[in-house]
């Protein structure tokens, strides 16, 4: 066994936690501005320089990509082989949040309970997915979610015989009805089969990966450019101002199912499509 | 895109008539911030007939919550929250004299018809560009209500802040016009 202090846990989120908010992913700029490029609306061609602009403002490191610093979403993977030391990983996990939400003037937007609706003061808790994988080490990804984005987002039970057709027919009707609201150029999780909770978590997870990337099985790699280029011909734009980029990119995330059941999902992420990662 | 129109608040009724849907501006001036709990607390007020804690008369509206300021810092990133949650009040907000409001998102045909009614107008600042709005607020006062915390309400002194005319006073809407002229079958 291999043994990791929690202190290192702990340091590790919240540097990760302060990078993600600050430094937009190499993969994610380079996408606004082939955007850019691409763009033919004026409004939305403005808009577009306005969002990269902000993307360097930010990385000098004083003020964060966006004020909604989001719900930190920290997925991790944990060798078997390792033993935390010292203390309890989901609190270490806490803490890391605790004191980076502290320490990179993070906007703390977490409420103790969802009707009473008073903030916890610490952006705590995480939410934690927990995954035990083989080996020695422990891989954490840091995602902070934004609330704009995450409440245009759905998990359907569709019927086994609704087929493909229905997954891209109930994508396109989510980006449509969403509209301005996910603050576009946006990125589109899609989780297809599971049950009820996996599925959601995999159009959460699919977020995770870069812009550009394409799933390793041909038929969902060309789902995702499918439904790329008709989400593009939707008309919204950045910013729904109207335009010809609003979204950047679809990944599409699978896994086995009932044969009774064919649930689909849609996470929409925002052009801050924040994920830092670590390995210790 | 032609370069933008600088107008300085308060708005007077021509300088709202002057501005259409998809016009680029920066703002030089003062604004009020507020969100869900101070708009409600307006309302009641202006529902009782009392007097509200700063003078609206031609001033713009804000929605938004920034991120903690760092020392010696105004402001965090300050970028725009969803209008739509404040649909409900706006129209009672412009008919007591206030010029407009800016976020982000569309506000429903309540909102239309009271920007038309009462010469008002809706500005969205870009979601996501928090940081570069943050660079034009100078000056970040408290007004009323310190009890509601990140929600109380708060004078922005600001120079070319960047803003775009989303619905003019003439019944103009970019997120209408805007999607319609770039939708392909």
């Amino acid at each position: 066994m291999r043994e990791v202090f929690v202190k290192n846990i702990i340091s590790t989120v919240k540097d990760l936690c302060i990078e993600a908010n600050y430094q937009l992913g190499e993969a994610e700029e380079k996408s606004l501005k082939e955007g850019y490029q691409k763009e033919e609306s004026p409004t939305s061609k403005e808009t577009l320089k306005q969002i990269l602009d902000n993307v360097q403002i930010a990385r000098e490191g004083v003020f964060p990509l966006c004020q909604d610093t989001g719900f930190a979403v920290v997925f991790v993977d944990i060798g078997d082989q390792v033993f935390v030391k010292d203390g309890n990983l989901f609190e270490a996990i806490n803490e890391g949040v605790r004191q980076g939400y502290k320490e990179g003037y993070l906007r703390k937007s977490i409420l103790g309970d969802p009707i009473e609706r008073k903030n916890t003061g610490d952006n705590t808790p995480a939410i934690i997915h927990m995954n035990v994988v083989k080996g020695d080490k422990i891989k954490i990804i840091v995602a902070p979610k934004g609330g704009g984005s995450e409440n245009m987002s759905e998990v359907k039970m569709m019927k086994p015989s609704d087929g493909v057709e229905g997954v891209k027919e109930f994508v396109i009707d989510m980006v449509k009805r969403s509209g301005s609201n996910p603050c576009p150029p946006i990125v589109v999780g899609v989780g297809i089969g599971g049950t009820f909770e996996k599925c959601a978590e995999m159009a959460k997870r699919a977020l995770l990966r870069s812009i550009g990337s394409r799933h390793p099985n041909k038929f969902y790699a060309d789902l995702e450019t499918e439904l790329l280029e008709k989400i593009n011909k939707l008309g919204i734009g950045p910013q729904g101002f109207g335009g010809r980029v609003t979204a950047l990119d679809v990944h599409v995330e699978t896994f086995p199912c009932h044969i009774a059941s064919f649930p689909a999902s849609v996470n929409i992420q925002c052009h801050a499509a924040r994920h830092k990662e670590a390995i210790i | 895109m032609p370069d933008p129109k600088r107008i300085t608040t308060p708005l007077t009724d021509e300088v709202v008539e002057s501005l259409k849907s998809g016009d680029n501006v920066l703002i030089t001036g003062e604004m009020y911030t507020a969100r869900d709990a101070a708009h409600k607390r307006m309302v009641e007020m202006l529902d009782r007939g009392e007097k509200l804690p700063f003078n609206l008369k031609g001033q713009l509206i804000y929605y938004v919550g920034p991120s903690p300021a760092r020392p010696g810092k105004v402001i965090g990133s300050a970028g725009p929250t969803t209008s739509g949650r404040m649909n409900k009040y706006a129209p009672q907000i412009l008919q007591a004299g206030s010029k407009g409001m800016i976020g982000k998102g569309e506000m429903g045909a309540a909102v239309t018809e009271a920007l038309k009614k009462y010469k008002g107008v809706y500005f969205a600042a870009v979601g996501g560009a928090a940081a570069l709005i943050a660079k034009s607020i100078t000056a970040n006062e408290l007004v009323a209500w310190e009890e509601l915390g990140a929600e109380a309400i708060r004078k922005y002194t600001v120079k070319d802040f960047p803003a775009i005319v989303v619905q003019d006073c003439h019944g103009g809407n970019l997120y209408v016009e805007g999607v319609k002229k770039y939708q392909r079958a």
